[in-house]
């Protein structure tokens, strides 16, 4: 078994239809605020098994590198995170990017989600936690956000 | 999961661009801009310490917010597998005391080398159940429940298989780190573990034994190793 039959039995999980694709136009990247969020589960507090069916979020200040991942997903590979963080969350590439001045400048804080989560919905998360992870971007004055899985 | 958190970060005013790694999901859920790589899952750049690779990737997902209407998928061009046919090649500690079952001598003849990954990276994921004092303990009560014994009487760690079982793979991958001078491929520390390792062997026997007993719900031997490594087939 490999990735790739991974891949397929994950293709047919059930997923929330968004009726209206909403759209958000961002500045030029050079003059953009970028933050990442990620599904991996990754935690700055020490807790090392994400709650089940938690679909709240963690806050990671921008260059804490003191990370534990938390995902309770086992059908992932967890050795390209543990040599380098910047495969799931890529604050290094992000500083050299704003430092050759291709985007404007990087978020004081990323977030991380637990994906995998056993309501295919994300009913919670598209409702109170996903809406309040909006909040503590915009607080931050970010533009654009990149979305990383595992 | 990334599908939808873009939809919902976009309709609060944040421009999204979304990595996915599998092309179904992102399909399903079609959010404004995403970029499909196909690269190992646990890796949505691509390549660890490659940070040439990983600029390429950002750019090519970067791109797409120039896009001036959407849904966008885009694939990147690129395809990466992974190696979870091809255990890790490193050297282990030799056995050090024939007292102790073979895969707590293992266990503690590592522990020099996730010292040193701690030392590098300053957080360890072990400690779901426990210290990681406890990872022998956590392998004796498997030793236990591979021999026999029910898994309610075999003492495993905070009573929490699936947690105890990850803390004792995470602690074989954070050690494997300082045992080898190179990247490892994409699973292939996995396949050290469940292929060549004492540990390992201890898990299938673990999950051989809770497979076999009547009464075991699923979850508690399904998930107890990677579905790749698993020598049970659903």
């Amino acid at each position: 078994m490999s990735d790739a039959i991974i891949r397929q039995t994950h293709a047919d999980i059930d997923a929330h239809q968004f009726d209206t694709l909403a759209w958000t136009t961002p500045p030029p990247l050079a003059e953009a605020r970028v933050a990442v969020v990620t599904t991996a589960g990754l935690r700055t507090d020490g807790v090392t098994m994400w709650s089940n069916s938690d679909e709240g979020f963690t806050i990671i200040p921008h260059g804490e590198k003191r990370l534990t991942l938390s995902h309770r997903s086992q059908n992932f590979d967890r050795s390209g995170f543990n040599r380098d963080i910047n495969v799931i969350l890529p604050m290094d590439r992000l500083d050299e990017l704003a430092r050759d001045g291709m985007i404007g400048s990087v978020a004081p804080r990323h977030l991380s989600f637990m994906g995998a989560q056993r309501d295919h919905t994300l009913a919670t998360m598209r409702l109170d936690t996903g809406p309040a992870a909006a909040k503590v971007l915009t607080d931050d004055d970010v533009d654009v956000v990149l979305l990383t899985p595992v | 999961m990334v599908g939808t958190l873009a939809h919902v970060l976009e309709a609060h005013g944040l421009a999204t661009v979304a990595i996915a790694l599998i092309r179904g999901q992102i399909e399903k859920t079609a959010p404004p801009r995403a970029l499909y790589t196909q690269f190992p899952l646990g890796r949505p750049l691509g390549r660890p310490d490659d940070p040439e690779y990983q600029h390429e990737v950002l750019a090519a997902a970067f791109a797409l917010l120039e896009r001036p209407a959407g849904p966008v998928l885009e694939d990147f061009p690129e395809v990466l597998g992974d190696d979870g046919d091809t255990p890790l090649s490193c050297q282990m500690p030799l056995r050090h005391d024939a007292s102790l079952h073979p895969a707590v001598d293992e266990a503690l003849g590592i522990r020099p080398a996730y010292n040193r990954t701690l030392q590098r990276t300053g957080a360890s994921s072990v400690g779901r159940v426990g210290s990681v004092d406890g990872i022998p303990s956590i392998l004796e009560a498997f030793v236990r429940i591979g021999d026999g014994v029910p898994h309610e009487e075999a003492a495993v760690p905070g009573g929490d298989l699936l947690a105890a079982a990850m803390d004792v793979r995470s602690y074989y991958e954070e050690a494997a780190q300082a045992l080898v001078d190179h990247v490892p491929g994409a699973r292939q520390v996995d396949a050290w573990i469940y292929g060549d390792t004492e540990a390992g062997k201890v898990m299938h026997a673990a999950q051989r034994a809770l497979h076999a007993t009547e009464g075991v719900p699923r979850p508690l031997w399904y998930f107890l190793m990677p579905m790749m490594h698993s020598r049970i087939k659903p």
